[in-house]
C-alpha cells in the first residue's frame, strides 16, 4: 500500500537528486519509484513544535517534495531545550518561517508551505484537501480532535503522537478500515485535568523519539514500505525505555468514522468544554506586582502564600513567602488567620486563583491573586527571580 | 498468580509513587478495586463517580480494548497484565 498516484504519474529526479538520495536508492523497499512518491508526496504538519521539530526535519532530509507547515507561534527560549528545527538566534521569529528557513538548508527540493495560522473549524478542510497525509504534531486536545475529524471527512490518513512527561502514544489514524481519534477517545477530559507541557514539564528527548515514530510512519504510507502503526497503538515509556503496542480498534459507534453522523467540523474549543473557562481569574480581586511590591516597601502585615509545587519553589521565589502547594491547600488553609490580609500567587497567576476561591469560600475576606504570578513578578519589579 | 496493573507515571503519584501494582480479583473492576483500597486517591482518576470507565482513560487487558469485551466485568486470568492509558495532548 503506497498513497499518492500512479507511477507513471511521478516525477522524475534529477542528477543531484540521485546522489543525495542514493542511501535511500538502493533499499529495495524504497528504491527510485518510492524516492519519487517522496517527491510527489504534500504532507500537512500540524506544529512546528516538539513533535514537529524532527518530523519537519527528517521529512525534509528524506525527500518529501511538499511539507504544509501549520503554525502560529513565536520561538520562545523555552523551547529550545525540545524544537531542535529552531536555533537559538531564531528566538522572536515566527515557527514558520524559522522551521522554512532550517528545512532549506537541510534539503533545497523541499517546496515549505506555510500557514502562519491557528488550524480552525473555519480552515482546517480547505488546508488539509490539499495534502495525501497529515502528521498531528499538536499540543492539545481541541486541535487533535479538529485534526481527526478534518481526516476523516476527506479521507486523510493521520500519523498521530502525543507526548507528556516521559511518555508517548503513536498510531495512524483515518485510514480506509482503520479506527480514528474519536474509536480511541470518544471524549476528551475535562478542561484542567491532564497538564499540559508548559504546566507539566517534558522531557527534551521524548519529542524527538516519538515525532521520529511519527516521520517513519509518514514515510512508510508514502514509499509503502512495512506494516504501517495502523490499529495499533505503540506506548513509550522513556523511563524504562520500554515500547509496547496495545491493539486498537475501529468502533462500529463512533460518529466520526463509524456512523459518519459528524458530517462537518464542529465548535472544538466547545467540545473540549473550554468555553467560558478561558479565564478562571474572572471576577478574582486582584493585586499588581507593582502594588505588592509598594505593600512589601511600606512594611503593611500580610500573609504571602506561594501556592506553586516544591521543585518550582526551588527555582526560585518572592522574598518573604510561604510555600503552601496548591495540592494539599485544605490543609494550609486551616493554619491561616482570616483576620489577615492574605496575598497568593503561582506560576502566572492561575493556580492562585483557584486558591484564592478557596480562601474566599473558607470565609476569608481580605485575599487577593498576583496578577500575572510570580512570572509577571520577574518582569516587572525583580529580574533576579528567574523566568521558567 | 497475582496480576499486574501497570499505571502511567502521571498516575503515579496517586498510588505511592509506583507505576506497577500486583493485585487480586476476578474481574477488571475487581483488579480496580483491589489497588484502589490501598490507594484511596488513586480511584478517582480511574473511574467515574458512577462506576463506569471515563471515554479519556483505557484499559488493555493483555493488550485488548476492555471496552470490547465486557468492560470492567471482562474476567481476569492468573497472570493478566492490565495497563491503563490516559489520553494525553503534549506535542
Ligand atoms: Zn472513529
Amino acid at each position: 500500500m503506497s498513497i499518492g498516484r500512479p507511477a507513471s504519474e511521478l516525477p522524475s529526479l534529477d542528477q543531484e537528486e540521485i546522489l543525495r538520495y542514493s542511501r535511500h536508492l538502493i533499499i529495495p523497499d524504497v528504491g527510485v519509484e518510492g524516492q519519487r512518491r517522496l517527491k510527489a508526496a504534500r504532507v500537512l504538519m500540524v506544529g512546528a513544535g516538539g513533535l514537529g521539530s524532527p518530523i519537519g526535519l527528517y521529512l525534509a532530509a528524506a525527500g518529501v517534495g511538499t511539507l504544509g507547515l501549520v503554525e502560529f507561534d513565536v520561538v520562545d527560549v523555552t523551547n529550545l531545550q525540545r524544537q531542535v528545527i529552531h536555533g537559538t538566534k531564531d528566538v522572536g521569529r515566527k515557527k514558520v518561517e524559522s522551521a522554512r528557513d532550517r528545512i532549506h538548508d537541510v534539503n533545497p527540493h523541499v517546496k515549505v508551505v506555510p500557514y502562519d495560522t491557528q488550524l480552525t473549524s473555519a480552515n482546517a478542510l480547505d488546508i488539509v484537501k490539499d495534502y495525501d497525509l497529515v502528521v498531528d504534531g499538536t499540543d492539545n486536545f481541541a486541535t487533535r480532535y479538529l485534526v481527526n475529524d478534518a481526516c476523516v471527512l476527506l479521507g486523510k490518513p493521520n500519523v498521530y503522537g502525543s507526548i507528556f512527561r516521559f511518555e508517548g502514544q503513536s498510531t495512524v489514524f483515518c485510514t480506509t478500515d482503520g479506527p480514528c481519534y474519536r474509536c480511541l477517545y470518544p471524549e476528551p477530559p475535562p478542561p484542567g485535568l491532564v497538564p499540559s507541557c508548559a504546566e507539566g514539564g517534558v522531557l527534551g528527548v521524548l519529542p524527538g523519539l516519538l515525532g521520529l515514530v511519527q516521520a517513519t510512519e509518514a514515510v512508510k504510507l508514502i514509499v509503502g514500505a512495512g506494516e504501517p502503526l495502523v490499529g495499533r497503538l505503540l506506548l513509550v515509556d522513556a523511563l524504562r525505555m520500554s515500547f509496547r503496542t496495545v491493539k486498537l480498534r475501529k468502533n462500529p459507534a463512533c460518529p466520526a468514522c463509524g456512523t459518519h453522523e459528524l458530517k462537518g467540523l464542529v465548535d472544538y474549543v466547545q467540545f473540549c468544554g473550554l468555553r467560558g473557562q478561558e479565564d478562571v481569574t474572572d471576577g478574582i480581586p486582584t493585586i499588581t506586582p507593582a502594588e505588592l511590591d509598594e505593600r512589601r516597601r511600606r512594611k503593611d502585615a500580610f500573609d504571602l502564600i506561594d501556592v506553586r509545587e516544591p521543585h518550582e519553589w526551588e527555582i526560585g521565589r518572592i522574598e518573604g513567602a510561604r510555600l503552601a502547594p496548591l495540592s494539599s491547600f485544605a490543609e494550609t488553609l486551616r493554619t491561616l488567620d482570616s483576620a489577615r490580609d492574605v496575598v497568593v500567587y503561582c506560576k502566572s497567576g492561575v493556580r492562585s486563583a483557584k486558591a484564592v476561591r478557596q480562601l474566599q469560600a473558607a470565609g476569608f475576606k481580605r485575599v487577593w491573586n498576583l496578577a500575572g504570578g510570580i512570572l509577571r513578578w520577574s518582569e516587572e519589579i525583580d529580574p533576579t527571580v528567574p523566568r521558567y | 498468580m497475582p496480576v499486574t496493573l501497570r499505571l502511567p507515571t502521571v498516575l503515579a503519584k496517586s498510588a505511592g509513587g509506583q507505576t506497577v501494582h500486583e493485585a487480586t480479583g476476578g474481574t477488571v473492576g475487581a483488579v480496580i478495586d483491589d489497588v484502589t483500597s490501598r490507594h484511596p486517591e488513586l480511584a478517582s482518576r480511574l473511574r467515574g463517580p458512577d462506576g463506569k470507565p471515563y471515554p479519556y482513560v483505557i484499559f488493555y487487558l493483555d493488550d485488548e480494548d476492555i471496552r470490547f469485551q465486557q468492560g470492567f466485568a471482562t474476567p481476569v486470568a492468573d497472570g493478566a497484565e492490565i495497563v491503563v492509558v490516559p489520553a494525553i495532548a503534549g506535542g
